[in-house]
C-alpha cells in the first residue's frame, strides 16, 4: 500500500475563497452596511431608548422600580413560567416533529395546519379562546382563571409551534443513512436518537427554545384575560409595565424593561451554550 | 459459505425489487453484486445487512439464520455510497462509534482506532470532522468505522459511485490491497463492469431482481450465459444471428470457411485502437482491431471484406433488441 496511490485520493482541497485585502469586496462592504443600519434603526435605536429612560431615574430608581414587592414577584412569576413552559416545549416539540416528520398517518396534513394556529392567531383572540376552555363556563370543567396554571397555560398555547417548527425541516433533512450505519454499528434505537438524531437537531431545537424563551417573557394578549393579573399570584412583567406606564411613571416602566431584556439575553446565550456543549460531546 | 441467501423476495409496492434470489458469497473473497441501476443489487445488499426485511426467503451469515436478527444483532459492517458520517463526530470518534457502543475499555479502544487510522492512511486527520475532509477520505474513514468492529462480513453499497474517475481507480486498487491485507469476507455493490471485472474475485450478475450469473471475471466474460450478461460485461456486436465481442471478429480480404461477406463503411481510429463498421447484406457489424492489423491488411472504406468470429470467441445467440449502449454505462 503506497502512500503516493493515496495522496490522488486527496488531502481535502480547501475551497475557501480568496480574501480581499481589505478584509472586505466593496459588495460585501456595502452589504454590511447596510445590514448594520437596518440593525441600528430597528433594534439597537429602541433598546438604547429604554435604556436611556431606565437611567433617567438614576440607579436609585431602577432597584426602587424592579425590588417594589409587586414588580420584583412580577418579574419571578414571569421568568419561572417561562422556563418551565420552555423545557415543556423543548420535550412536547421535539417529539411532534418527530412524528409529523417520521410517521404517516391520516390527518397528518391536518395536523401541520394546526400548529401554526397559535403563531397565527392574534393574542387576544388566543386569550378568548383560552378563557372559553379554560374559564368558569369551559367545557372540560377546568376553571383555572385568576390561578397561576393560567399563565402556564396561556404561555404554552403560543410558544407550542416554535420549537416544532424549527426542528421539523432539520428532522426531515436528516441522513437516513447515519442512523441506519448507527444500527448496523450495533447503536441500539436510543442510543441512535441519543448520539446520532439529537446533536444533529440541537442547534434547532436551541433555536426553537429561545424563541418560545423570548415569546413567554413578554406574552401579554394571551394571558391578561385568563390570568385575572392578581399581584403576588398571577400578575406578569408586562402587565406590571403597562400598570407604570398607566401612571406616568415611564423609568419605572423602563426599569421592568430592562431587567426583562437582561434576563433574555441571558437565557438566551446560556441555551447557546448549552446547545454548544451537547454538540461538541457527541 | 460466509453469507447463504436462499429465495428471497422483496417488494416495494408493486415493484418487485427481488425475485426469489438464491445465492451463496465464498468465505474470505471479495464478491461483486454487478447489474443496472434498480435491478435489486442494492436491496439484496440490504437484506444481508437487515436494513431491508425480505418478504419471504432466508439469510444465513456464517451458519446462523440471520433473517430476523435486527442490523443491530448482525455484526456486519456496512459502507455507504454517500459515506453516512456521523457529522458532528471527528474522524477518530467516527471510527470508534461501534466500540464505543459496544463499551469496550477506553484504552483498547484508543489502540483500535489508531490501528484502522493508519490501515486507512487517515492518522494526520484524527481531529477533524468528516465535512474537512474530501470524499475519497471520507468513504475511507467509513471503511475504518465498519472494520473496526471486526464484522464477520463488509457490505459496501456502491462504495465508490460519488467519488470522481481518478479517485476511483485508486479507491479500486487500494480496497483490492487492503483486501488481501484484511481478509475479511467483502461483498461490493456496483454498476461498473470495469470495476467488477478488476477487483472482484467472484461476480453476481443481477438484473430485474434475478440472479443472471454467478462466476469469476474470466467465467463471466469468456462464457457469458445470455445475451443480458454477455452485453453487460463488455462491448457487443452482431453477427448473424449471434451476439459476439467486437474485438473476437477477425476481417479478411478474400473469401474465407464461414465468413460473411461485406463492405467496410466506416473506419475510426480511437488511439490504440481501430473502429470498423462492416455493411454486410442485412446488417452493420462493428469490428474493433489495431492499427498495426489494419495497415497489413491494407483495407479503407469500400474495401470488399468477409468477417468471421475467431476461434474460441464467445458468442450468445442474439435475443432481444440491438445492443444498447446506455446499458454499459447506466
Amino acid at each position: 500500500m503506497t502512500a503516493a496511490a493515496l495522496d490522488g485520493a486527496g488531502p481535502a482541497t480547501s475551497a475557501r475563497r480568496p480574501r480581499h485585502p481589505g478584509g472586505l469586496t466593496p459588495a460585501s462592504g456595502l452589504g454590511l452596511g447596510v445590514a448594520l443600519v437596518w440593525f441600528s434603526l430597528l433594534v439597537l435605536l429602541p433598546l438604547a431608548a429604554v435604556a436611556a429612560t431606565t437611567a433617567e431615574g438614576g440607579w436609585g430608581g431602577f432597584w426602587r422600580a424592579v425590588t417594589n414587592e409587586q414588580t420584583a414577584a412580577a418579574i419571578r412569576l414571569t421568568v419561572t413560567q417561562a422556563l418551565l413552559v420552555t423545557a415543556v416545549d423543548v420535550v412536547m416539540g421535539t417529539l411532534v416533529a418527530w412524528v409529523l416528520v417520521r410517521d404517516s398517518f391520516p390527518g397528518k396534513r391536518l395536523l401541520e395546519l394546526l400548529i401554526d394556529i397559535p403563531f397565527a392567531l392574534p393574542t387576544i383572540v388566543a386569550g378568548l379562546v383560552l378563557l372559553s376552555l379554560y374559564g368558569p363556563d369551559g367545557p372540560l370543567g377546568v376553571d383555572v382563571t385568576n390561578r397561576r396554571p393560567a399563565v402556564f397555560l396561556a404561555l404554552l398555547f403560543v410558544t407550542t409551534p416554535f420549537v416544532v417548527r424549527t426542528v421539523q425541516p432539520v428532522l426531515a433533512e436528516l441522513d437516513p443513512e447515519a442512523e441506519e450505519a448507527a444500527a448496523s454499528l450495533g447503536a441500539g434505537r436510543l442510543t441512535i436518537f441519543r448520539r446520532i438524531v439529537l446533536p444533529a437537531i440541537t442547534p434547532a431545537i436551541a433555536a426553537g427554545a429561545a424563541l418560545a424563551f423570548a415569546r413567554g417573557m413578554g406574552e401579554y394578549g394571551s394571558l391578561v384575560l385568563l390570568s385575572g393579573n392578581l399581584p403576588f399570584r398571577t400578575e406578569v412583567a408586562s402587565v406590571r409595565i403597562l400598570a407604570s406606564i398607566e401612571s406616568d411613571d415611564l423609568p419605572a416602566a423602563a426599569s421592568v424593561a430592562t431587567v426583562l431584556l437582561v434576563v433574555s439575553l441571558a437565557v438566551i446565550a446560556a441555551i447557546d451554550l448549552l446547545q454548544r456543549r451537547m454538540v461538541r460531546r457527541g | 459459505m460466509s453469507i447463504e441467501v436462499r429465495h428471497v423476495s422483496k417488494r416495494f409496492g408493486d415493484f418487485v425489487a427481488l425475485d426469489d434470489v438464491s445465492v451463496s458469497i465464498p468465505t474470505g473473497q471479495l464478491t461483486a453484486l454487478l447489474g443496472p441501476s434498480g435491478g435489486g443489487k442494492s436491496t439484496l445488499l440490504r437484506v444481508v445487512a437487515g436494513l431491508e426485511q425480505a418478504d419471504s426467503g432466508t439469510v444465513e451469515i456464517e451458519g446462523v439464520d440471520a433473517t430476523h436478527l435486527r442490523p443491530q444483532e448482525r455484526n456486519v459492517g456496512f459502507v455507504f455510497q454517500h459515506y453516512a458520517a456521523f457529522k458532528h463526530l471527528t474522524v477518530a470518534r467516527n471510527i470508534a462509534f461501534g466500540l464505543e457502543v459496544r463499551r469496550r475499555p477506553k484504552a483498547e479502544v484508543r489502540r483500535r482506532v489508531q490501528e484502522l487510522l493508519e490501515l486507512v492512511h487517515l492518522e494526520q486527520f484524527a481531529d477533524r470532522l468528516p465535512s474537512q475532509l474530501s470524499g475519497g477520505q471520507r468513504q475511507r474513514m467509513a471503511l475504518a468505522r465498519a472494520l473496526a468492529v471486526e464484522p464477520r462480513v463488509l457490505l459496501l453499497d456502491e462504495p465508490f459511485g460519488a467519488l470522481d474517475a481518478k479517485v476511483r481507480k485508486e479507491l479500486r486498487d487500494w480496497l483490492r490491497r487492503l483486501h488481501e491485507e484484511v481478509h475479511v469476507t467483502t461483498v461490493f455493490v456496483t454498476h461498473d463492469q470495469e470495476e467488477a471485472l478488476e477487483v472482484a474475485d467472484e461476480i453476481v450478475v443481477i438484473d430485474a431482481g434475478r440472479v443472471r450469473q454467478v462466476g469469476t471475471p474470466d467465467e463471466l466474460y469468456d462464457s457469458p450465459a445470455d445475451d443480458f450478461v454477455m452485453r453487460f460485461l463488455g462491448p457487443v456486436t452482431q453477427l448473424g444471428g449471434d451476439l459476439v465481442r467486437p474485438h473476437d471478429i477477425e476481417l479478411h480480404t478474400s473469401p474465407v470457411e464461414g465468413a460473411t461477406a461485406g463492405t467496410i463503411s466506416r473506419l475510426v481510429r480511437v488511439g490504440f485502437e481501430v473502429r470498423i463498421d462492416v455493411t454486410t447484406a442485412d446488417q452493420v457489424v462493428l469490428v474493433t482491431a489495431t492499427r498495426p492489423q489494419v495497415q497489413a491488411l491494407g483495407v479503407e472504406v469500400g474495401t470488399p471484406v468477409w468477417v468471421r468470429p475467431v476461434a474460441g470467441a464467445a458468442t450468445v445467440p442474439a435475443a432481444g433488441p440491438a445492443p444498447d449502449d446506455d446499458l454499459v454505462t447506466a
